[in-house]
Formats: C-alpha cells, structure tokens, sequence
C-alpha cells in the first residue's frame, strides 16, 4: 500500500528525515517508535502533505501513485487520514457542517452523490456510537473549547466518518487518561479491516497494550534504526530511549 | 479636478447656480437652513488629508469628477418591478424607493396610517409637517462642525421620512432601495428623517444600489431620533458598482432605555464612506453597532464610528470585521468618548480584519476617550492572514483548499451576520456574501439592467 524509499526531508533548511525505508501493507499495523526531536510528526506530516515540509530525496508510492505530486484534499480522497498531535481549533466552523463538507468532498471524488442533510446526521450518529464519541461535540465549533482528551478523540471521530484506508495516527496517546486511551484504541481496531492500514506514531509502548502492532520501528535521528515485532516495544520500554541511543553508537563504532 | 480648493469651488459655484431651484421647494427653515449650510461649508470645505479623521480616505478621488447635481425627480417612466426586485425570500416589507435621491412612487407619496405613523417623501414633509420636523431635523446631524453634512443639508432635495408617534410598533420592516440611475456622471444628495416617539418600535433596511454604468457620488444624511423605551434596528446593504463613490452620514440620538441596533454590510462598492455619530442621551440606553466588509480590486471601505456616552449607565457595542484581497484598501475608526458624569458606562470595540494579499492594506484606530471613574471599556483590533495550520487540517480531510479558505472566511464573518435579527434578511445576507466570497459578482442579481461590463473595465 505504502512505499517510503530513501526519505529525506528538510524543514526550515534543516534535515529531519535522512533516509527513510518503511513499507506498509494493507492490514498491517505498524507502530513507529522514538525520542523527541527523532522526526515522527515531521515523518507523518510529509506523508499528509504539508508543504513546508521539503523532500530533498526519495519517493513515497501510495497505492501504485506517486504521492508526492498529490496535494493534502488528494490524499484524503485517496485514504490517506493524519490523525494530528495537536488538533486545530477553528473557531466559527462547526463540527457538522466540517465534517459534512468533508465527507460529501470524499463522495464528490468517488463519482458519488452528496449525502443529504438527514443522512448526514444519520450516518454520524451511527459513527458516533461507534467509537463512544460524545455526540453533543459535534454541535460546537471544530475543537474550540475541547479538553485534551477531547480533542484525540475527535480526531478518531473524523477518522470514523471517513473510513480511510491508511491511517497515521501521530501521538493520539499523549495527554489521555487510562480510560480515554482504551476508548481511542477500541475505536481504531474496531475501524480497523484487512483492506486498512494504521500507522501509530507514539512515544510509550502503552498504547501498544491496545493496539497490537505487527511490526515496531524505532525512528531515531531521522533515520529507522531498528525494527521488528511488539517485543521491540517492550524492550524499548524497558531500557528506555538511552539503550538506542547506545545501539547506534556502538553500531557506530 | 484633483485639488481640492478646485472642488470646493465647483460645488460653492453649483449652489449659486441651482440656489433659486434650491429655496423655491423649501419652506421657510429648510431653505434658512440651506443658506446656512452652505455658507459653513464654504468656510470648512471637504475634510482633506489634514484632517485626522481623513487621512487614510482621501476625499478628492471621489469628488474629483465634475458631476451634474440631481435637483429634479428623474422624469423616468419607471416599473419598478421590471428592472429591479429585491427578492429576500419570505420578508414581507414595505418598499421605498429613492430614486436619484428623490422619493419615487407611483401612487401617494406620504401616507398616514390609521395608528398615525407617517411614511413618505421627505420633501413633501417638509411642506406638511414643517412643526413636527423643525424640532428635529438638523438637530443631530451636526452641519456646523462636518462639512460633508453641510454639504448634504444644502443640496438635499429629498429622501425618505418616518414618523412613529408615541406607544407605535410599525410592523413590517421598511426597505428603502436607493437607486441611482442616470444617464452622466450625478452627484447625489438624499436625506433621511426618523422620528421614533417613545414607547415605539419599528425596523428599517437599506438598500444601496446602482442601475446604470455612470460615475455616481452620494453623500446622504439619515437622521434617526430614538425616543425612551424605543427599539430600532437599522440594517444597510451596500452593493454597488466600481464607479460608484458611497458616503453615508449617519447619526442616532438616543433617549432613556432606548435599544439601537445597526448593521452595515459593505458587499461592493468602489468607494465608501461610512461614518456613524451615536449620542446615548439618557440613562439606560443601548446601542450595537456592527459592520461587515468587503474589498477587493482598488477598492476602499472606510467605517468612522463614534460612540457618546453623555449620560451614565449606558452599553455600547461595536463589532466591525473585514475582509480585504488584492490591493484594496480599508479604514476603521472608533472612537468612544465617554463623558465625565456617565458613569457606569459599558463600552466596547472589536475591529477583526484578515488581508488575503500581501498589498491588501487595512488601518485600524480604535480611540476611547473616558473622562469618567467608573466605567467598563475594552477594544481590540487584530488584522491578520488566515491561519495555514486551519487550512491544512480541513485540507487533510479532503476538503478543498478553495473551500476551506470559504469555510473559514465564512465563519469570520458569521458573527456579524448573527446579529441581523430578521431571519429570512440574514439568510439573504448568508447567501450574497458567500457569492461575494466565492468571487461571484453579488450586486445586481435582480436587476436586469446589464451595467456589468463596466465591473472589468
């Protein structure tokens, strides 16, 4: 589905990315793992499509397409949903008419009729019970005045309504209590099918206990320096971000 | 004619030339009134980039063209209804039109109404109610100290007059629909009066528009009494063509307990003025004053606003927002004077603008004046560019940046649009100022006059 091929991006003139490899198939959940500064946004927001991030070098295929050529709203009628770390506010916009637009934008690309007012509403709802998202927020202006919790969990709401193909999920974890946490991971597996892909950007491998990943990769420096199973997660959570560090050094050496 | 001595001197020598037309369809205090105006115009002269509350909008582009005076009613054998229907669905008003700056109707042009409200021309007021509008006409609109309303108070031949007696509700809206629709260049002059007695209540709407290609100058005067207890809203749609130069002189006088309510919706136009005078009388008085406005191309929007707390206890609130693209140009000013026995005075000022081009300009002064102790106040202006984190994220959930970019704009402006009260009006407005946003030209849908080539031109 996803082939990222010798990445390396710059921001601001600065090199973030330098050299990714990662391939994602259809059903596959991979998480992607590392310290700050290691280049997880900077990974999931070129993959969405901000512009100032600069590709110097490499290629991203998606689904047989070149998808650096596509711009942001491409990508989304394409399948691609950025789960964001930190969740814009738009002060006017209101939820359903966001999230109608959106959905009826999707259908537009797929030669499909707009949904109407009523099944809009309809459709939401079903959605909403779906991921146990408090239907009341949609009545507010996109993320103004959510909490923390609120604000992730919107995130999964919109990701709900839109039904993509490849999910990247970018902190979704930080700044949930236990319970919140759970209610986001049920609300990704249960979005989740054998035609779907998630990417989960995070810094614990708590999230993890929830959804399972089948391939770990540590991102560090802006490089993927290790791979493999959950038990790489486990590890990592154990010795901490100071035993990769070492790795690297040593493989340095 | 780019000087402004030059001007001045065109429009003293006008006066001269039409002053036996001027005082012959005036009675006596309008025609003293007119001799004085002129003469205090003459010794101001326009407003020129001295003058601090000039200084982003210079006046000698708009006056600059030797325009022919309209002192006659358009001898136009005009169906209204052929060339122009304001269609906002579902709004039952009552329809006035000014044509050229004169009272136009078909059947009775000053009706008296069972419950004694009077509506109609200005001019025939003038000759049938001389005691009733000598108390209040000119008696806001300062013509010693504006000369623009001396200018106004000299030539003005007509316009519209309402009268709501005491303890009246006047139903139905009022739309008043200024046409101006000539064959040359016209300089206009109308002038409105609203008495509202105590107790009353009632809504006006105005329509400014144009119905031919010409270059056309106005500079009307609307006066508005509020008596106690009153409540008015007075909502004004602007949507006019580039050549055309818009100067609106409003002012509102407010008694005890009085509700004021304005809304100014700038849509298009090339030049416009709009200066807003409103004195809080008496104590418990409240006044909201909000605009809205649009500006693209050489465009340039200007909203002087100025709010006198005389009495204590008053609030006031003004809510402007703009949206300026290419290299037009915009103004505010709001001055809130509050003086130094109206205590417990509430005042507040929001001027919100978002610049769509790096050459787009907008100056913005808020100005508060208190000489009281005990008083609530606040401004703030921001001017800013739409937020590129907002756009991608509606972006990235396959909403097109054109759209988004509406989206958002759209919810910039709601808050001012909330504000009109009449439903199917605020719809109507919804719907002109997001084809105004989309870049589709919004004047002139009903009108069948085809005077658009002259919007490229």
């Amino acid at each position: 589905m996803l082939k990222i091929k010798d990445l390396k991006v710059t921001v601001n003139g600065k090199e973030i990315l330098s050299g990714i490899n990662l391939e994602v198939k259809a059903g596959e959940v991979h998480a992607i793992m590392g310290p700050n500064g290691s280049g997880k946004t900077t990974l999931a927001s070129t993959l969405a499509g901000k512009d100032f991030m600069e590709v110097t070098h490499g290629s991203i295929t998606y689904l047989g397409k070149n998808l650096l050529e596509m711009t942001p709203e491409e990508r989304a009628w394409e399948g691609i949903f950025l789960g964001f770390q930190y969740p814009i506010e738009i002060p006017g916009v209101s939820m359903v008419n966001f999230m109608k637009t959106s959905v009826n934008e999707g259908r537009k690309h797929k030669g499909l009729e707009p949904l109407s007012a009523g099944d809009f509403l309809k459709f939401m709802r079903e959605r909403s019970e779906l991921i146990e998202f408090d239907s009341k927020l949609t009545n507010r202006s996109v993320n103004e005045g959510f909490s923390g919790g609120e604000k992730k969990r919107n995130e999964i709401f919109q990701m709900a309504l839109l039904e993509p193909r490849l999910a990247i999920l970018d902190e979704t974890d930080s700044g949930l209590d236990i319970d919140a946490l759970k209610i986001v991971a049920n609300g990704v597996n249960r979005l989740k099918t054998k035609d779907t892909a998630t990417l989960v950007i995070t810094h614990y491998q708590r999230l993890l206990d929830y959804i399972i990943p089948d391939f770990v990769h540590v991102l560090y420096d802006g490089r993927i320096v290790r791979s493999g199973s959950k038990d790489l997660a486990m590890k990592l959570e154990d010795k901490g971000y100071e035993w990769i560090r070492s790795y690297v050094n040593g493989q340095d050496k | 004619m780019q000087d402004v001595i030059e001007i001045n001197k065109f429009l003293e020598t006008q006066f001269k030339l039409n002053e036996d037309r001027l005082l012959s369809v005036s009675t006596g205090f309008i025609g003293n009134l007119r001799k004085e105006a002129i003469h205090n115009f003459i010794g101001m002269g326009l407003p020129d980039r001295k003058n601090e509350s000039y200084k982003y909008t210079p006046l000698t582009s708009a006056f600059g063209t030797e325009y022919s005076l309209q002192l006659m009613p358009s001898n136009i054998n005009l169906n209204v209804d052929d060339i122009f229907t304001c269609d906002v669905p579902n709004l039952k008003t009552r329809l006035e039109i000014i044509l050229n700056g004169f009272y136009f109707s078909s059947e009775k042009s000053l009706m008296k109404l069972a419950n004694g409200i009077i509506i109609g021309s200005m001019a025939e007021a003038w000759q049938k109610y001389p005691d009733l509008i000598s108390q209040y006409y000119s008696k806001f609109a300062d013509y010693k100290n504006f000369s623009l309303v001396a200018l106004n108070t000299a030539f003005a031949m007509d316009g519209l007059f309402v009268y709501l007696p005491k303890g009246t509700d006047l139903g139905d809206p009022i739309q008043v629909v200024n046409l101006p629709m000539t064959g040359m260049d016209t300089m206009l002059h109308y002038r409105n009066l609203i008495i509202m007695e105590d107790d009353s209540r009632g809504e006006i709407i105005v329509c400014d528009h144009t119905l031919s290609p010409f270059r056309f100058l106005t500079n009307s005067v609307t006066e508005i009494f509020a008596g106690k207890n009153t409540h008015f809203h007075f909502s004004r749609v602007q949507n006019e063509h580039l050549n055309s130069n818009l100067i609106t002189n409003l002012f509102i006088n407010q008694e005890a307990n009085s509700h004021v309510t304005t809304t100014n919706i700038s849509l298009h136009g090339g030049f416009i003025r709009n200066n807003i005078h409103v004195t809080l009388n008496d104590e418990g008085c409240e006044n909201n004053t909000y605009g809205l406005f649009f500006g693209d191309r050489e465009q340039h929007v200007d909203n002087f606003v100025f709010i006198d707390h005389a009495k204590p206890n008053c609030f006031s609130r003004q809510l402007f927002k703009g949206i300026l693209d290419d290299k037009a140009t915009g103004a505010f000013n709001g001055r809130i004077l509050v003086r130094k026995d109206a205590q417990k005075t509430n005042a507040f000022q929001t001027n919100n603008n978002i610049l769509l081009s790096d050459e787009a300009k907008m100056n913005s002064k808020p100005q508060l004046e208190i000489y009281a102790d005990d008083v609530k106040c606040s401004h703030g202006a921001t001017t800013g560019q739409l937020d590129e984190n907002a756009l991608f994220y509606l972006q990235s959930r396959g909403i097109p940046r054109s759209e988004a970019r509406l989206l958002m704009l759209t919810a910039f402006v709601y808050e001012v649009i909330d504000k009109i009260n009449i439903l199917p009006l605020k719809e109507r407005i919804s719907h002109l100022v997001e084809k105004r946003l989309r870049g589709e030209l919004s004047r002139c849908n009903n009108c069948s006059m085809n005077c658009n080539q002259i919007q490229s031109a």
